[in-house]
């Protein structure tokens, strides 16, 4: 089923992409009308508070994309071998709470091995979210879709809980944990930014993940079933439960340290409603990106500055914030929509219209 | 427990369970048609919402609840272009399309009343007490005093499981699920039948939400669907598919609901936070108990280009 979404080649993923940025744009000015707001005004805070200048493109922008590029590799990853994780948004608080978790409990290490601690936690604790959907498929055959979903309610509300209860600060007055020490802390990957080493970490990961889809066996294997898991079987010889295994694991440790980056690097301590449903938007940006990992670096950039414009188009032109989800929705279905018509066309008989 | 205590655990049950109910019937016929519509929960907020607005226009909470039914339809058709008109993922539209009537609800909200949200307050739908079965001892006010929507589930239960099971229409209903090649053999038109199941299953959701705004909260919040949408697709698969045991699935969710506040009632000292996620991580555990029994309509989730 992934194959469908997934175009063959970069660049029909890329001319796809831009298509549906199109589409989206020219429905949302649409929507901005009929709503009675002046869709050029909201064009113009848009582009001010996201790339107006350099400061605001890497200390917004930039910053607010480092947890959508974690989570939308994460969901490219499953959606690659076939496996419906919708549940990015869960394991990103269980890798937020793990972290900090790390953070607030070994304090006096050294920051060489408190760092990768903190991170190595995060990663646990989004793989361990992500097992219990992937048991119940491999075990019980039970689809993945509601179970992820229901995964994230509890992944909320036992962040909800950790802040009120067992790792609320000293005082006991607001819902969130102390800070973390400065070992702890990711630090700045442009001096004199917001920007964080998590930025560059998900680069890495990104480039591992282009390079394990490309060259390697597994990379192989996670297409092959991804695309037919009976196929894989049997004309490749593929265990496909091991195959999703891995990847359903390895997705949920990757949106795992979504959570976990945004606190080592950013926010230094655990909030209630740290995520703003990244992890659901990072559905949205794994299909733009073509499910490629080179897609999802440009897309996730694309809407860290969609959210950093809504912030400023909120702010300067009185536009509820919530069109984002909006925007993200029409995304969304813009590039289902292409992708259904240019898979009518390569299917049209020649002499058609189909050259 | 005492008997008032337990009468009012009983009560508050069945009122959680029935927005479960009407959106958990709804999505029945739906996927016994083979479609899975996870955007059931954009339905249920635009029926919030179509219902708050609809009953603040139209002063009266049963244009209200039309409303919401509407809006939830709206949705529903949204999903259907999508997924099956151009036969895309059903599982990404319907997530883009919960996405969307989240985002769309909200800025709607916001755009109408302000973003701090004044209260809303709205024509409401009063419980009716009906005559002598709202009398039986225990269960008579929980089942028979509630609001009209509630009876409106009671009757779409059977009406919905006679419809599909009994009827020529349910058997091609069911075909197009099970095996939509033969159903389209025998002269079915498989996508005509998934798409009016799927608009039904949107009006449901929509009362769903209209029941939740109206006859529950008494005003719109946004996001006050809360997952409902998903945890009405989860009862589905409990209640097998067959609308009598999904009416029952979604009132034992109902219970599980009611627990949280009866038990903080009864003073168990347990945070408020374990209690919200504790109808979730039940019905985890219900599907994992139950459904290696169960089987899901052959061909859900599969699109279908007819062959001419």
């Amino acid at each position: 089923m992934s194959a469908g979404i997934a175009p063959a080649r970069a660049r029909e993923a890329a001319l796809l992409g831009l298509g549906a940025v199109t589409l989206t744009l020219g429905a949302g000015a649409v929507l901005l009308l009929l709503g009675g707001y002046d869709p050029v005004a909201a064009g113009a805070s848009m582009l001010r508070g996201s790339i107006g200048s350099w400061n605001t493109f890497v200390s917004i922008t930039l910053v607010r994309s480092v947890p959508l590029l974690f989570a939308g590799l994460a969901v490219a990853l499953a959606f690659r071998a076939g496996v419906w994780n919708i549940g990015a948004e869960g394991q990103l608080y269980a890798g937020a709470v793990g972290g900090v978790w790390v953070a607030l409990t070994f304090t006096g290490l050294p920051s060489l091995l408190l760092l990768p601690a903190v991170l190595l936690a995060s990663c646990l604790a989004g793989g361990l979210w992500a097992l219990v959907p992937t048991l119940m498929r491999l075990r019980l055959g039970i689809g993945e879709v509601i179970t992820t979903i229901l995964m994230n309610f509890v992944g909320i509300y036992m962040a909800a809980w950790m802040v009120h209860g067992p790792l609320q600060e000293q005082r006991g007055v607001f819902p969130q944990t102390d800070r973390i020490v400065e070992a702890a802390r990711l630090p700045a990957l442009i001096p004199g930014t917001r920007l964080h080493i998590g930025f560059g970490l998900a680069l890495v990961i990104a480039a591992v993940l282009a390079v394990m889809f490309r060259r390697t066996r597994l990379g192989f294997q996670i297409r092959a079933v991804g695309a037919s898991p009976q196929a894989a079987a049997v004309a490749g010889r593929i265990d496909p439960a091991r195959v999703i295994f891995i990847s359903f694991l390895a997705s949920g440790a990757i949106a795992g340290l979504a959570g976990g980056a945004e606190v080592s690097g950013l926010t230094y301590a655990l909030y209630e409603d740290l995520s703003d449903g990244w992890g659901y938007t990072a559905i949205a940006v794994a299909l733009l990106g073509g499910l490629r990992p080179g897609g999802v670096v440009v897309t996730a950039i694309f809407f860290g500055a969609l959210q950093a414009g809504a912030g400023a188009m909120q702010r300067d032109a009185g536009i509820p914030a919530a069109w984002v989800d909006v925007v993200e929705a029409l995304v969304i279905l813009a590039v289902l929509g292409l992708d259904r018509v240019r898979a009518a066309r390569a299917a049209a008989p020649t002499g058609e219209g189909g050259a | 427990m005492n008997q008032i205590e337990l009468t009012l655990f009983l009560e508050s049950a069945v009122r959680l369970g029935i927005p479960l109910a009407l959106a958990a019937i709804g999505e029945t016929i739906t996927e016994r048609s083979g479609v899975i519509n996870i955007g059931l929960e954009g339905s249920i907020i635009a029926g919030a919402l179509g219902g708050a607005l609809g009953a603040l226009a139209f002063e009266g909470a049963g244009l209200g609840v039309l409303s919401g039914a509407m809006a939830g339809l709206l949705v529903g058709l949204v999903f259907a272009v999508f997924a099956i008109g151009l036969g895309a993922d059903q599982i990404i539209t319907g997530t883009a399309v919960t996405i969307g009537g989240l985002g769309m609800t909200g800025a709607i909200y916001q755009a109408r009343f302000g973003a701090t949200g004044t209260e809303l307050s709205l024509p409401t739908l009063a419980p009716v007490a009906i005559p002598v079965l709202s009398e039986i001892p225990l269960v008579g006010s929980a089942l028979f005093a509630q609001a009209p929507t509630a009876y409106f589930a009671y009757l779409m239960a059977p009406i919905a499981w006679y419809v599909l099971f009994k009827t020529a229409w349910g058997l091609e209903l069911r075909a197009t699920g099970e095996a939509p090649a033969a159903a389209e053999a025998a002269g079915v038109r498989v996508r005509l039948v998934r798409f009016m199941a799927t608009l039904f299953g949107g009006a449901m959701a929509g009362i769903a939400g209209a029941h939740l705004a109206l006859a529950h909260a008494g005003t719109f919040a946004e996001n006050m669907s809360a997952g409902k949408g998903f945890i009405a697709i989860a009862v589905v698969v409990l209640g097998r598919w067959n609308p009598l045991l999904v009416l029952f699935a979604a009132l034992f969710f109902g219970a599980a609901s009611a627990l949280q506040f009866f038990l903080q009632a009864l003073g168990f000292d347990l945070a408020y936070q374990i209690f919200l996620a504790f109808p979730y991580v039940l019905t985890l555990a219900a599907l994992a108990g139950w459904v290696g029994k169960s089987r899901a309509p052959a061909a859900l989730a599969l699109p279908w280009e007819p062959h001419r």
